[in-house]
């Protein structure tokens, strides 16, 4: 571990100790906020499985009257019919803040608003079926925005949620025990030094007083032989 | 003001073309790779791709998924859905939660 690097001082210790503490309460407040982005993303997600199906299936019927109308007509009458539309699509983005994630919102603007304007050609000399299919693709297309809104927003949070996560498991599993246990290790060095501060005084106390004391006996022996 | 984008072979995107959304219809995945980087640089805030198309361009699909623009969102193309698009969003989940849940 780590161990080696750490000097056993009081400031590292304090140092260390405040480190400990920044680092709990980050950890505390990175797991709250995984949470919280895990709730949102969860319903995010199953919204997305849902309006997907919804949308493939809605294509899926588009794409059927398109392939009989691109059977009934040449490829070159189909092309003319759509080269040039009628309508035009502008997206405005907006951005909505979900735990500090920026996720957009989109809106969007047609050049016209009337509903029989999407089809870009005279009906004398296309097949109905191409109505159909035009139909139904504005008809999905709502959904469709709708779907890459939602699936933008559930990627941007699962890139999110993963980050998070990492952030947590390394705070939890790597930084804060290795800090628990250089803080561990500075205390029991520390007072090891208290220890050996004690037994020395003691011991210098102890050779002290034996001087003294031998000083005491030899005072005693001199002044009994003078007696 | 941004642009929706549809990527995909002719038939599949040419109807899109009647709601006034940029259609480039490609065949290679060559050309769509090409393509879509182009557009990816321009104001296209979402691009639809075909997921005939997306299966080769993984990579490119990736890069662009942890950016808020564009959103690259895969639809069925002519001859029908593959799953990537459903396996997507499983493997969205997968990457937060750590295992698919749903």
């Amino acid at each position: 571990m780590a161990i080696a690097t750490v000097n056993a001082t009081r400031m590292e210790l304090t140092r260390l100790k405040n480190r400990l503490r920044t680092a709990t309460r980050g950890h505390k407040l990175l797991k709250d906020k995984r949470d919280e982005l895990m709730k949102q993303f969860l319903d995010v997600v199953r919204e997305n499985r849902a309006l997907r199906k919804k949308v493939e299936e809605a294509l899926m019927r588009a794409h059927g009257s398109f392939t009989v109308a691109s059977a009934l007509m040449s490829s070159e009458m189909l092309e003319a019919s759509l080269l040039y539309p009628k309508q035009s699509v502008e997206l405005d983005m907006t951005f909505k803040n979900i735990m500090s994630v920026n996720v957009p919102q989109y809106t969007f603007h047609t050049k016209t608003t009337d509903p029989g304007e999407i089809y870009p050609y005279g009906f004398a000399t296309t097949s109905c079926e191409l109505d159909d299919a035009v139909d139904a693709l504005s008809g999905v297309f709502q959904d469709m925005l709708k779907l890459a809104q939602i699936e933008k927003t559930s990627q941007l949070l699962a890139e999110e949620i993963e980050k998070t996560r990492r952030r947590v498991n390394a705070l939890e599993y790597v930084m804060i025990p290795q800090m628990q246990e250089q803080i561990k290790y500075i205390t029991m060095k520390l007072d090891e030094n208290d220890r050996n501060t004690t037994i020395r005084l003691m011991k210098v106390k102890d050779m002290i007083l034996k001087e003294a004391i031998e000083e005491r006996q030899e005072a005693v022996k001199e002044a009994l032989n003078k007696a | 003001m941004y642009k929706v984008a549809v990527l995909g072979d002719r038939d599949s995107v040419l109807g899109f073309k009647a709601l006034g959304l940029d259609v480039y219809p490609v065949t290679t995945a060559e050309e769509a790779r090409k393509k879509l980087h182009e557009l990816a640089k321009e104001d296209v805030a979402v691009i639809y791709l075909t997921e005939q198309l997306a299966s080769p361009l993984q990579a490119e699909i990736a890069r662009y998924k942890d950016e808020v623009k564009p959103a690259i969102i895969l639809i069925p193309g002519k001859e029908g859905s593959l799953g990537i698009g459903m396996e997507n969003v499983t493997l969205a989940v997968e990457r937060a939660v750590g295992a698919d849940i749903l």
